[in-house]
């Protein structure tokens, strides 16, 4: 082509493409556009931080100004992955360091974070705006000291559900007296108390505070200050709320409340005292956002809270607001899109609460904007699932957790298949599906056929055979996330798509019967993909190649095998040889 | 021929030295070296026939044990599910009905399964997707070959050239196919026999050590009506009796598995755990359990969920958590920590790299740890550091935050205390 668009026109043009997807489209026309793209492109999500290595990233892109990185799999949640297992920030950080000095956000999740790090981070980005911590370890508030004190531009700290070791409150008084750049604050993770009068100046100070999530040390009688000084505020999470109800305290938080015209997320609410929950009512109109996750209020004291949010968007709760009350959910908010029903006594033998699927089943009758749940509970049936299917075919996540690992349908003591593949195959657009109770093969069958759009799939105690593997491997076209545990699956499914393993970030199985022979046997034929065996008894050629590993994690990748192993994972080469770490 | 004296040479080897890492001698290399050359021979097709047909029948056990060694390819006429070496399973056969008793009545569901699935082969056939084997006669692709005998794979890698590979899978045997399919069916019976006297189907047994195959999941499953899907595919005698050993078993029985520790005896009307089960993240657990002592409401219930607790050790470079309440005794916690420190504390030592963790180990650290050198303290609501093992157990649960392997020297003094304290409580 004779003539062409000049790079600077291209390159404002692109600037407007702020999906990954459409960028990698771009950058595949031909290479003038890849080069162009390359030194264009300012956020990098890596979903494996395993799957490339910091150089590649940094070769490849040089110019970037935020980084999203996700580290262990999604399992590590529920203490499936051993401790030491990996996912470590800091080569990521330094590496940065060096090649990108006006990086301004990291979002990490997942991942092992030190205050080594927190430190260099501190020191290395002179611009740096935006540290989001979801779900990491391995770092103190000592480290959050070193971000407090040094990041001159700080806007976000975010530390959700990280496990942070406390050492003192203290790390919240480095932030200088001249810092008013903040613009989010989660600290609710956090067990110490803060110094309150620093907390006090700062919120005063940083007038474009607009989320601010305290942590259970502050007590109810310290949020009016907080909130007056803050009336701007859009999200807001509350310390603990346990203090014997006080006409003065409660008066005083109206008042404040009354103050904030914008707030539209609450949370926090630990022990709340179930009277002091009216202080609120005055901002429900505007809610669009509740995490009552913590709060252990029964059920008449949630639906009062809630019939007064009619634009409730995304309620987190505790199944103490039982059927009566999802009943009432489903009345007064019609605009509801997630749900998350979380079980208050998970370990009983008997349920403690009366929340069963008819909760469910109402809510998805009631709520014609629902598309996302997670709901745990006792009981569940196939009808149950079928009329959720057939009233709510507009969800795209939904994660059943019944209690009971492989409890039947309890009307008829059948398996769940039905009920399941009744929401595949109504639910066209799913994106997210955890599946629980009673499942046999077909259930696969019905996902493989229908589940076209499914990208995450979470499997516990369910199958009976290969053949479930099978067929979500040979069926679910979009399918990203495979996790497993405790299935009948072995070496036969896996093996025969391998090929498929390529296409996804990442395979997950762990106590099923994936026999160590197998997993050499991917290892050899599919140098894209790290096959780490997870297995805490020991080498596994100690053991015969019959045996099953403990735990497999298959994920694709162009930076080789990794280097930071631990002494109980082994990746599978293609050499066939063991390695160690 | 000389692919069959490769073969009948194979049987003879023993099971030792076919795991045996040595290479170029290996039988698996020298049938495969015949193999590539039974490809220049002759065109694809028949290659593959061929090579089948002399693999079937003279060479695989029809008796029901299976020597591991005896054959590389398994999906013969005649016989399934070749069992795998040493693990003592029997074979079935297609279907999976006469020969092994390993489709009883209540697994009803599984039969008519496979009835339906032999009718829809194409539709269920597994594949060996290879990377490149973009073949267009896909669907009448060859099945896996083995039904559960993974050396065979090893043919694979050996093979010169993708193409090979490639039309090793293009080729569909009728029989084969079909075998491939009931052999997942079967197969899984047979795997999971195999797994299930190991102790290990479906459990998170980490340290198989512990002998016992007690799941939750078994004793519920034992307890529901007799829906039991999963144990129903039984392939010998053993397996109903142990089914209903663990029946009977269950209700005494609860445990929480956490880095392969032993069993927990909670009181009988609280479940027994599985780990990660329900899906619930630590953070929410342990919020939960602190929010539950605090409120009255919830008070009464059978213990709260779980207890994480962080472990450290001087000298150690990570942290491990520990959940408190999987735990009964001192001991058990005692000899968990062990296992979990014992990497570092060898380390320590300067030992070299030992093959055989197991047999260095234990002795050797528990000398470390119950002499001199460490101690366990624990850090209580208070702030107070103590050493564990002064208190009855359930009050070291209810006070306990933190735990700390000290170094004996900077433990002098702590005992004291600890009984001081626990006398002032009183």
């Amino acid at each position: 082509m004779a003539y062409s668009f000049p790079e600077e026109v291209l390159e404002y043009v692109f600037a407007f493409l702020s999906s990954d997807k459409d960028r990698n489209a771009v950058s595949l026309v031909c290479k003038s556009w890849y080069e162009i793209e390359r030194w264009c492109r300012r956020r990098v999500f890596i979903g494996n931080c395993y799957a490339v290595s910091p150089q590649i990233v940094i070769r490849r892109f040089p110019e970037v100004r935020a980084v999203k990185i996700k580290g262990k799999p999604h399992f590590a949640d529920f203490n499936l992955v051993p401790e030491r297992w990996g996912a470590y920030v800091y080569p990521w950080i330094s590496a940065m360091a060096r090649s990108y000095p006006w990086l301004e956000e990291i979002k990490l999740k997942r991942m092992v974070v030190t205050d080594e790090s927190l430190e260099l981070i501190s020191k290395s980005f002179k611009n740096f705006k935006v540290l989001m911590l979801s779900s990491c370890e391995g770092f103190t508030t000592d480290g959050l000291s070193s971000i407090a004190a040094n990041c001159r531009n700080l806007r976000e700290l975010d530390l959700r559900e990280s496990d942070v070791e406390d050492l003192s409150g203290h790390w919240l008084s480095h932030f200088p007296d001249n810092f008013t750049s903040l613009v989010s604050l989660n600290m609710s993770c956090l067990g110490s108390e803060v110094s309150f009068s620093a907390l006090e100046r700062l919120v005063s100070r940083c007038p474009n505070l607009k989320t601010l999530r305290l942590n259970r040390a502050v007590p109810v009688e310290k949020l009016a200050s907080l909130l007056r000084r803050a009336p701007q505020l859009v999200e807001f999470g509350t310390g603990a709320y346990s203090t014997e109800i006080r006409t003065d305290i409660f008066s005083n938080l109206v008042g404040a409340f009354s103050g904030c015209k914008h707030l539209k997320s609450l949370s926090g609410f630990w022990d709340v005292v179930p009277a002091y929950l009216p202080a609120m009512y005055c901002v429900c109109s505007r809610i669009t956002s509740l995490n009552l996750s913590y709060a252990t209020v029964q059920s008449p004291d949630l639906v009062e809270l809630i019939s007064q949010c009619p634009n409730l968007k995304c309620l987190w709760v505790l199944d103490y607001i039982e059927d009566a009350g999802l009943k009432a959910l489903s009345s007064y908010c019609k605009d509801l899109q997630e749900l998350r029903v979380f079980p208050s006594d998970p370990y009983s033998a008997e349920p403690n609460v009366s929340l069963t699927e008819q909760g469910l089943v109402t809510v998805s009758a009631g709520c014609p904007k629902l598309q996302s749940v997670l709901y745990f509970c006792r009981q569940m049936s196939n009808a149950a699932l079928v009329a959720i299917a057939r009233n709510r075919p507009n969800l795209i996540r939904f994660r059943l957790c019944i209690i009971e690992p492989q409890a039947p349908d309890y009307l008829t003591l059948e398996p769940l298949d039905t009920g399941f593949g009744a929401i595949v195959e109504h639910c066209k657009e799913l994106r997210r599906l955890s599946l629980s109770g009673l499942l046999t093969d077909r259930v696969f069958e019905y996902i493989g056929t229908h589940a076209k759009k499914l990208e995450m799939l979470s499997i516990a105690f369910a199958g009976d055979s290969d053949l479930g593997l099978h067929y979500v491997l040979s069926g679910c076209e979009s399918l990203r996330k495979l996790e497993i545990r405790d299935c009948p699956f072995g070496d036969k499914a896996l093996l025969a798509n391998a090929a498929k393993l390529e296409t996804m970030r990442s395979l997950w199985m762990s106590s099923c019967s994936v026999s160590y022979g197998a997993c050499k046997l991917l290892g050899q034929k599919m140098p894209n993909l790290n096959v780490e065996v997870i297995d805490e008894r020991g080498p596994p050629d100690s053991r015969p190649k019959t045996c099953p590993v403990e735990k497999l994690y298959v994920y694709r990748t162009v930076a080789g095998p990794r280097a930071d192993k631990p002494d109980f994972v082994w990746t599978m080469d293609e050499d066939g040889a063991l390695r160690l770490s | 021929m000389g692919l069959f004296s490769c073969l009948t040479k194979n049987k003879q080897i023993p099971n030792s030295e076919r795991y045996s890492s040595s290479k170029s001698s290996s039988p698996i290399n020298l049938c495969c070296f015949y193999y590539s050359h039974f490809q220049d021979y002759f065109s694809g097709q028949q290659a593959i026939l061929h090579f089948i047909d002399l693999m079937s029948t003279p060479l695989l056990d029809v008796d029901g044990v299976g020597h591991g060694n005896a054959t590389l390819m398994s999906s013969s006429a005649s016989v399934d599910c070749v069992s795998q070496s040493g693990s003592g399973l029997k074979e079935c056969n297609f279907l999976g009905l006469s020969d092994c008793s390993s489709v009883d009545s209540s697994a009803v569901s599984n039969v008519s399964v496979e009835n339906k699935n032999n009718l829809n082969l194409k539709a269920t056939e597994l594949r060996l997707g290879l990377p490149g084997s973009r073949s267009p006669e896909r669907d009448s692709d060859f099945s896996l070959l083995t039904s559960g005998k993974l050396d065979e794979k090893q043919l694979f890698p050996l093979l010169p050239s993708k193409d090979g590979i490639c039309s090793l899978t293009q080729k569909s045997i009728v029989s084969g196919n079909k075998r491939g399919f009931s052999d997942t069916v079967d197969g899984f019976s047979e795997i999971k026999s195999s797994v299930f006297t190991e102790g290990k189907w479906m459990f998170n047994a980490t340290g198989s050590d512990s002998g016992t195959p007690q799941s939750v999941v078994e004793a519920k499953l034992a307890g529901n009506a007799g829906l039991n899907v999963i144990l129903s595919n039984n392939s010998s005698g053993a397996q109903p009796s142990m089914k209903k050993e663990v029946s009977t078993r269950a209700p005494k029985e609860g445990h929480n598995k956490m880095n392969g520790s032993n069993n927990n005896s909670s009181a009988p009307a609280a479940k027994a755990q599985v780990v990660g089960w329900p899906p619930i993240r630590s953070f929410r657990k342990n919020t939960l359990s602190t929010t539950s002592k605090n409120n009255d409401e919830v008070d009464g219930k059978p213990g709260p969920g779980a207890l994480f607790v962080k472990v450290s050790m001087d000298g150690a470079p990570y942290l491990r958590k520990v959940d408190l309440r999987t735990y009964s005794t001192y001991q058990e916690l005692s000899s968990a920590l062990e296992k979990m420190f014992m990497c570092f504390t060898i380390r320590k030592c300067g030992s070299q790299e030992a093959p055989d963790r197991e047999m260095l180990g234990e002795n050797k650290l528990k000398d470390l740890l119950n002499g001199a050198d460490y101690v366990l303290t624990f850090e209580d609501k208070d702030g107070d550091w103590m050493l564990v093992g002064d208190v009855p157990w359930e009050m070291f649960i209810e006070s306990c935050k933190r735990l700390k392997i000290m170094k004996g020297s900077d433990a002098i003094g702590l005992a004291p205390r600890a009984m001081e304290k626990s006398k002032n409580q009183k």
